[in-house]
């Protein structure tokens, strides 16, 4: 066996140096040399730390627009659903329409994103050749583009009438658009759970019934958020979802809390556990106890604490896109759990 | 033409990186960049945008049989790496352009003039093959080369192996030739060779069979891949719950608070 003396780890001149350097690594199991954070654990290939504790997963390529997309996308499609419900039920006029504003606005902005996060985005169109129903990005650029269409034309309707006056066409128009944004804004809202619940990245696919049931109530508070700072903060129903979800929220918090799962890390320790937090304290119990306090409280106060509790629903609705985006990519950097998965190992052939 | 597949046998790879050169070559391939991994004779590390063969350098203590080294040394396996081309391929089924299609000899193939780079197929794939090219925008991975294929040759790297570690040919034969090496393999004493061939799982087998020592998570092969399509069922059932939930629930609160809503 190489000598073990007079070894300096700096110098890797000699072949045979760094023979003696893998020596001494494998011995103590630990890396001494320039270039490794100090004592890192030397690694290997083995079934418990597989081939040199390298990442089997890629991570995903997306950048900031997606998990930005996903919170715009969840708050459009919430506020298209309530826009055309109160529309339907008779509410408020000035709702009906700070309402449609988001989703039009939304379906302007979804878009762009979208294609600007493309490889190549001159070719987002190659997303319409086909439509397929078990790839959920196929599924949801068509959702996308109905409730696009949908939500734009019944603002653009609204736009019209209010300053040309009601007409039978823009009537037709208006009510056509609102039922399409309706339709589409419903699965619209939630279908970005189903598109990384449906994934080989185990954080997300270890999620995928919680996923869009999530992201549908982060959606819904969101666009709540945004109705009562437009003026809307003493609309009762509005604060009755606004609770909902918010209450809905707080519960999906305990459930992954709850959950032991090793797979789950990412959304429990480091970096991208404390976003996670950050987001769901901010979505759930943070609005949940506002909102609560707002019914026993005076009537400014009252507003003022709703006011607080839109504000956090909101930030915590764009914080947890973000911090399933980057938990996904911890997710991805850790080779144990695709590989530790219980099931036959390979085949073994018989003599 | 019936289905073609890759046998890999990391009892025969002298680890020379043929394979990965003439990949290259033949493909037109960017080049790696130069690092450095500080730990193993591998430098690559896995297969991506850039490297659609790999050639991994398993280092373990020593190994009774074929190619055992002194007991002071480590032993060392190479295992040449590449796309799977799975059964049931994760990456094709979630390209929503249509791009990723199965070709007439069961591989799956990228077409670059469709592909319009979401990199979803990247999120898809159990393996971590596919990956964009964030030069290019668009994802890249082993083509089984099909243009090859076409032209009735076989794909570069199994021309260009000198051992015959890269077999290539009919599936179903290669199955069989692997079974038999395998067993004369034992007969020689090596008893830990065995096939990796996930064939009751989820990706519904492989077109890249691994004739490999031990256990294939040394070598980074998941055991029990999952192909992603297992989740749709789940998570669009949940996704109709909760489009009924907020439907539900809006249309319940609006009709509670009366005529005025407020
Ligand atoms: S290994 Fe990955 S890239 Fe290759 S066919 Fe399977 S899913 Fe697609």
């Amino acid at each position: 066996m190489a000598s073990r003396r007079n070894l300096d780890p700096t110098d890797y001149r000699r072949e045979r140096n760094l023979e003696e350097i893998r020596v001494q690594a494998e011995a103590t199991r630990q890396l001494q040399v320039v270039g490794q954070p100090e004592k890192t654990s030397f690694p290997r290939a083995t079934p418990e730390d597989g081939y040199y504790g390298l990442p089997i997963l890629k991570k995903t390529p997306w950048t900031w627009e997606i998990p930005l997309y996903f919170f715009v996308g969840g708050a459009a499609g919430a506020a298209a659903v309530i826009g055309a419900i109160a529309d339907y039920t008779g509410a408020d006029r000035e709702l009906v329409r700070h309402a449609r504003w988001i989703a039009a606005a939304g379906s302007v902005i979804s878009p762009a994103l979208l294609i600007a996060d493309l490889g190549r985005p001159e070719r987002f169109l190659a997303m319409l050749r086909v439509f397929k129903p078990q790839s959920p990005m196929s599924v949801g650029v068509w959702t996308l583009l109905g409730f696009s269409s949908g939500a734009t034309a019944a603002a653009f309707a609204d736009f019209l009438t209010r300053r040309y006056g009601p007409s039978i066409p823009l009537r037709v128009l208006e009510n056509a658009g609102q039922a399409a944004s309706l339709a589409f804004g419903l699965p619209f809202s939630n279908y970005t759970g189903v598109l990384i619940g449906v994934s080989a990245i185990p954080v997300w696919n270890r999620n995928a019934t919680d996923l869009p049931l999530h992201f549908a109530a982060s959606g819904l508070g969101a666009a709540v958020g945004m109705l009562e700072l437009m003026g809307h903060h003493k609309n009762r129903v509005l604060h009755t979802l606004g609770l909902g979800a918010a209450l809905f929220e707080s519960w999906e918090g305990l459930r992954i809390e709850a959950r032991s799962n090793p797979d789950l890390d990412p959304l429990k320790h480091g970096a991208s556990g404390f976003v996670t937090r950050a987001g769901g304290i901010l979505s759930g119990p943070v609005p949940a106890l506002l909102r609560s306090g707002s019914f026993f409280s005076s009537r400014r106060r009252s507003q003022s604490l709703r006011r607080w509790a839109a504000w956090s629903a909101i930030a915590g609705s764009l914080i947890t896109r973000f911090a399933w985006m980057h938990a996904g990519r911890q997710s991805a950097k850790e080779w144990k759990p695709p590989v530790q998965r219980e099931a036959g190992l390979s085949r073994q052939a018989t003599k | 033409m019936s289905v073609t597949a890759f046998l890999t046998d990391a009892t025969l790879c002298i680890g020379c990186k043929a394979c990965e050169v003439a990949c290259k070559e033949w493909n037109g391939i960017d080049e790696d960049g130069l690092q450095f991994s500080g730990f193993s004779y591998d430098n690559t590390g896995s297969v991506g945008a850039s490297t659609w063969r790999h050639v991994k350098f398993v280092e373990q203590a020593p190994l009774p049989g074929l190619g055992g080294n002194s007991g002071e040394q480590v032993s060392w396996t190479f295992s040449s790496d590449v796309c799977k081309h799975c059964g049931e391929a994760g990456c094709l089924e979630a390209c929503p352009t249509g791009s990723i299609v199965r070709t007439e000899f069961g591989g799956v193939f990228i077409q670059p003039d469709v592909c319009n780079g979401c990199g979803y197929c990247v999120t898809a794939c159990p393996f971590g093959v596919v990956e964009r090219n964030s030069k290019d925008g668009r994802a890249f991975k082993c083509t089984f080369c099909y243009d090859r294929q076409k032209a009735g040759l076989e794909p570069a790297c199994a021309k260009v192996c000198p051992t015959e570690s890269i077999k290539f040919g009919e599936l179903e034969q290669l199955r069989q030739k692997a079974d038999e090496r395998i067993a004369e393999l034992h007969d020689r004493g090596m008893t830990d060779a065995n096939l990796y061939d996930p064939l009751d799982t989820s990706v519904a087998g492989v077109h890249a069979l691994f004739i490999i020592r031990g256990d294939a998570r040394t070598y980074n092969l998941p055991p029990a891949p999952e192909v992603p399509t297992i989740y749709l069922k789940k998570a669009w059932t949940s996704s109709a719950l909760a489009a009924g939930l907020l439907f539900g629930g809006t249309l319940l609160a609006f009709l509670s608070a009366g005529k005025n809503g407020r």
